[in-house]
C-alpha cells in the first residue's frame, strides 16, 4: 500500500501487527512503545523525520484508550501528571528543535539511532538488575517471616523496590517549593524535581520519538518514588500530553504522515486494551523485571538498520 | 491460569470483535475518502493539517471506544461485568 505523504510503499498488515504489539506493551508497561514501533517504523522504510512525528501520533490515540482505562482502575495521579506538564511542554520543545538542527547534517540517522541505543541498552540492563534483586529480597523477607500463604492480590497491592533509597533522598532535598502527593502516598517532594522529571521525559520523547515511557516511567518509580501500578496510568496521562504536543509540532514541520499512523492505531487500540486488563494479576517488581527484554529488542532492530543500510522486511 | 483471569479475557474477546469491525470500517472510510484531502492538506496547509491530524488520531480512540461500549451493552445486555479491566 502506498502512502503518498512519506511517499513509501508498506504493507499494512506489518503496521497493524506492530500496532498491536506495542499496544499491548503500552497498557500493560505504561510506554509509548517507540522503542519497538521507531525501529520497526525506521526498519520498513519510514524516513527517521517521518518515523519520529508518526509514531507520536499512533501514541497519542492509544495512550488514551489505555489511560482511560487505567482510570476506570484508580491508576492515574493526576496533581502530579498536571504539574508534570510544567516540564513535558518545554522539554518536547527542546528535542524537537534539536531533530530540525539536525535534519539539515547528513549524519541525523547516525545520532538519534547512536543515542536511541545506548538509553535503551542502559534501561534494560538497570530495570532487569533492579526488578531480579527485588524479588530476590521480597522472597528472603518472606521465607524469614513465613509469609508465604500471602493472597497474590494482597502481594500485588505492594510496591517494594531495592532502590528505594534514592527515591527517599530525593524527597528529603530542601528545595523549596513543594508540594504533596497523596494519590501517591508521598507527603512532600520538591516541585523543582517533578518538573525535571519531566523535563528529561519531555526532551526524549521530542528528540527520539514517542512518548519517552521508557525514560518517565523508571524516573517516577525509581526517583519520585510514585508506586509502579500508578506511575504507568499516569505516565500514560502525561504521554497523552507530551505526544499530543509533539504531533502537533512535528506535523507543522511536515514530520508527521497521519495516514500510517492511523493504520499502525487500529492493532495499537486493541493491544493496549489487551494489555491493561493484565496489569492488575502481576506485581510491580515483576512488571518492572518484565520490561527489561523490550528496550533491548528496539536497540538490535535499530542497530542493524544502522550497520546493514538495509530495511527490515 | 488463575479463574478471575480467565473470565476477564473471556469477556474480553466480544469486546475485541466489536472494536476490531469498527476500527477497520473508519480506516477503510478515512483512507479512502480522506486519504487524497490530507495528502493535498499536508502540502499546502500546514497548520490545518496538523490540527486535523491530532483530531483523527484522538476520535479514533475516544469515539470508537465509546461506540463499541455501546454495541457491547445491546449484544449482551444482561451479562455482568467480570474482572477489574471492565470496571468502566
Amino acid at each position: 500500500m502506498n502512502f503518498p505523504i512519506s511517499d513509501v510503499h508498506i504493507a499494512p498488515i506489518y503496521l497493524i501487527l506492530v500496532g498491536f504489539v506495542v499496544g499491548v506493551l503500552g497498557g500493560f508497561f505504561g510506554v509509548g512503545g517507540s522503542f519497538i514501533a521507531g525501529p520497526a517504523l525506521f526498519g520498513f522504510g519510514l524516513p527517521m523525520g517521518f518515523v519520529i512525528g508518526t509514531d507520536l501520533a499512533h501514541i497519542v490515540g492509544k495512550s488514551v484508550v489505555a489511560a482511560r482505562k487505567h482510570y476506570s482502575l484508580g491508576n492515574i495521579d493526576f496533581r502530579l501528571g498536571g504539574l508534570m506538564i510544567i516540564g513535558t511542554i518545554p522539554g518536547v520543545e527542546c528535542g524537537a528543535r534539536i531533530i530540525e538542527y539536525l535534519k539539515g547534517t547528513a549524519w541525523i540517522n547516525q545520532v538519534i539511532g547512536g543515542t536511541f541505543i545506548v538509553i535503551l541498552v542502559f534501561i534494560s540492563a538497570f530495570t532487569a538488575w533492579e526488578g531480579w534483586a527485588t524479588l530476590k529480597a521480597q522472597r528472603a523477607k518472606a521465607k524469614e517471616n513465613g509469609s508465604r500463604d500471602e493472597k497474590p492480590a494482597a502481594r500485588n497491592q505492594k510496591d517494594h523496590s531495592v532502590f528505594a533509597f534514592l527515591a527517599k533522598h530525593v524527597q528529603r532535598l530542601n528545595l523549596p517549593p513543594f508540594v504533596r502527593l497523596p494519590a501517591s502516598n508521598i507527603k512532600r517532594i520538591s516541585l523543582w524535581i517533578v518538573i525535571g522529571v519531566s523535563f528529561l521525559g519531555g526532551f526524549f520523547s521530542g528528540l527520539l520519538g514517542g512518548g519517552a515511557g521508557y525514560i518517565r516511567m523508571p524516573s517516577l518509580v525509581y526517583i519520585l518514588g510514585i508506586p509502579t501500578h500508578i506511575a504507568i496510568g499516569t505516565d500514560l496521562f502525561e504521554i497523552i500530553i507530551s505526544a499530543g504536543y509533539g504531533t502537533f509540532t512535528h506535523a507543522l514541520k511536515g514530520n508527521v504522515d497521519i495516514l500510517v499512523a492511523l493504520v499502525m492505531h487500529t492493532g495499537a487500540v486493541l493491544g493496549a486494551q489487551l494489555g491493561v486488563a493484565l496489569t492488575p494479576y502481576v506485581s510491580g517488581p515483576r512488571i518492572r523485571l518484565a520490561f527489561f527484554p523490550l528496550p533491548l529488542i528496539g536497540a538490535a532492530i535499530i542497530a542493524h538498520g544502522l550497520i546493514s543500510g538495509h530495511n527490515v522486511p | 491460569m488463575n479463574e478471575k483471569l480467565k473470565s476477564a479475557l473471556r469477556a474480553f474477546v466480544p469486546e475485541v470483535l466489536v472494536h476490531t469491525g469498527l476500527i477497520v470500517a473508519y480506516l477503510v472510510t478515512v483512507l479512502h475518502f480522506l486519504g487524497s484531502w490530507l495528502y493535498h492538506l499536508y502540502k499546502e496547509n500546514r497548520e490545518t493539517y496538523a490540527v486535523v491530524a491530532l483530531i483523527l488520531i484522538v476520535v479514533q480512540g475516544i469515539f470508537l471506544e465509546e461506540l463499541a461500549h455501546a454495541l457491547l451493552k445491546l449484544i449482551r445486555p444482561k451479562e455482568p461485568s467480570s474482572g477489574p479491566s471492565h470496571q468502566q
